[in-house]
């Protein structure tokens, strides 16, 4: 048994690890686990004793959560193009530094538009407006900070060459996109650098990996979505709640 | 000048950082930088760090934040013994694996029991509801109970020897700790983990680390001027 990736396109980690993974003709089984049918808590979607998300790797008996820790893996194990995780100790430590920023102020807050446009209606929960208000906020402050201390004139955020940092922001930031928010509309120095990223991995890629979560807005109008099961309300609404 | 690292011990991945680097005989030279007096918002600190964010390294013409930034680059520039952050490729991935989990769910989670049960009441005389307090507390159970159940299967985090995820982990709780709210109390699988972290780490570095923050309950009520500076941060977290 290969190396199996358990993925959702909807998740912004997930979009990463593929992206990754295809860019660089790493060969895995995709093992898809739909979060809005609630397959990541039901039986047989994910590897036995996980955590109930994704994206998980699973390289026979190695099973490894975490997109980051995910990509490192990937990176060093199919000994990737240099320029994705560089082995020079500066450029490296900048991609860690850029993550662990990412961790603070893009994961989560990029990831609050999903839940309050798409699944909080799903479950009958209207996320109050000060919330929404206060989310787009830290959205923009985030973008800001984003351009200004790690893209300032560099082509990718941490150096002149594409790296896994780059591959998460994007996901993040075409989350938000995709929900009804053009984050790059006004922001030509960060357009350029998506720019520069989705030439990288190419139209056909991105289109596909975009698919899904660019439809999802659409497909929720349409009332294509359906309704997440009982046993994955509990966690959702935990998720709900603490948005900030 | 040598190495410069910016740490303020009150903070967790500070004490992380500076636990790191004595335990590996890495000279370094130790800059304060005082969060509850505004330090970090100095424009010297702003040169060193822009995000006006502690921990923050300098190394001669290179500056670097964020604590897994710099353990990685310190581990490696200084040749630390491999445990700590293994070459290994799946070793290595348990570390980044917990160094990945923990930033958005343990860490958080300790920073705001730190908020509610002490800085809230305590240092800023703002009145924390107790539904409000009970929510925060039965979050750090959810996170400590996972931490636990996934990364627990060993003596250490991440495999048979202490790496740097122990000394991210075992900083973070000791920030509920300094709180007064006990976690290793009613679980001693986690107990003994504490146990053999301090033995590992060395009993004096780990009381030394943790001085300040130990303290930080008896520190005096803060000012008006700085009230104010922090009245956004305390609409957040309440």
């Amino acid at each position: 048994m290969g190396l199996q990736l358990y993925l959702d396109l909807l998740s912004q980690p997930c979009r990463a690890v593929y992206l990754f993974a295809k860019k660089n003709g790493i060969p895995f089984e995709l093992r898809t686990v739909e979060v809005l049918k609630g397959q990541h808590v039901s039986k047989g979607f994910l590897p036995a004793n996980s955590p109930q998300k994704v994206p998980v790797l699973k390289d026979g008996d190695f099973v490894l959560h975490q997109s980051v820790a995910i990509l490192i893996y990937l990176s060093c194990k199919y000994q990737t193009a240099d320029h994705w995780y560089p082995p020079d100790l500066q450029a490296r430590a900048r991609i860690h530094e850029y993550l662990g920023w990412h961790a603070d102020f893009i994961r989560g807050t990029f990831g609050v538009c999903l839940w309050t446009k798409v699944l909080a209606p799903l479950l009958g929960v209207q996320v109050p407006e000060e919330k929404v208000q206060r989310n787009r906020v830290a959205v923009d402050r985030a973008l800001q900070l984003l351009e200004d201390q790690f893209l300032g004139d560099k082509a990718f955020l941490t150096s002149q060459r594409v790296t896994l940092a780059d591959l998460m922001a994007l996901e993040e930031l075409m989350q938000v996109v995709a929900l009804g928010y053009d984050v790059f509309e006004g922001r030509p120095r960060l357009a350029a650098w998506r720019g520069r990223v989705e030439a990288v991995l190419g139209a056909d890629l991105c289109q596909e990996t975009h698919g899904p979560i660019l439809n999802i807005l659409e497909q929720a109008a349409n009332k294509q979505v359906p309704p997440p099961p009982p046993e994955a309300h509990p966690s959702m609404l935990l998720r709900i709640s603490s948005i900030p | 000048m040598g190495l410069e690292l910016y740490l303020d011990l009150l903070s967790q991945p500070c004490r992380a950082v500076y636990i790191f680097a004595k335990k590996n005989g890495i000279p370094f030279e130790l800059r304060t930088v005082e969060v509850l007096k505004g330090q970090h918002n100095s424009d010297d600190f702003a040169q060193v760090n822009p995000l006006r964010k502690v921990p923050a390294l300098k190394d001669g013409d290179f500056t670097l934040a964020e604590s897994v930034a710099i353990l990685l680059y310190l581990s490696r520039k200084y040749e630390a013994p491999d445990h700590w952050y293994p070459q290994d490729l799946e070793a290595c991935a348990r570390v980044d694996e917990y160094l990945a989990w923990q930033h958005t769910a343990l860490r958080s989670s300790c920073s705001l029991v730190m908020w509610h049960k002490m800085m809230l009441p305590v240092f800023l005389g703002e009145r924390v509801p107790p539904e409000t307090l009970a929510s925060t507390l039965a979050e750090l159970d959810r996170c400590v109970q996972l931490l636990e159940v996934k990364f627990l299967k060993d003596d250490f985090l991440a495999g048979p020897c202490i790496s740097v995820a122990d000394l991210v982990a075992i900083t973070e709780l000791m920030h509920p700790v300094s709180a007064g709210y006990h976690v290793f109390k009613t679980r001693p699988k986690l107990a003994a983990w504490r146990q053999r972290v301090e033995v590992a780490v060395g009993e004096d570095l780990f009381q030394e680390a943790h001085e300040v923050v130990m303290k930080a309950k008896d520190l005096p009520p803060v000012d008006t001027d700085m009230k104010d500076k922090l009245k956004p941060v305390v609409q957040i977290l309440l």
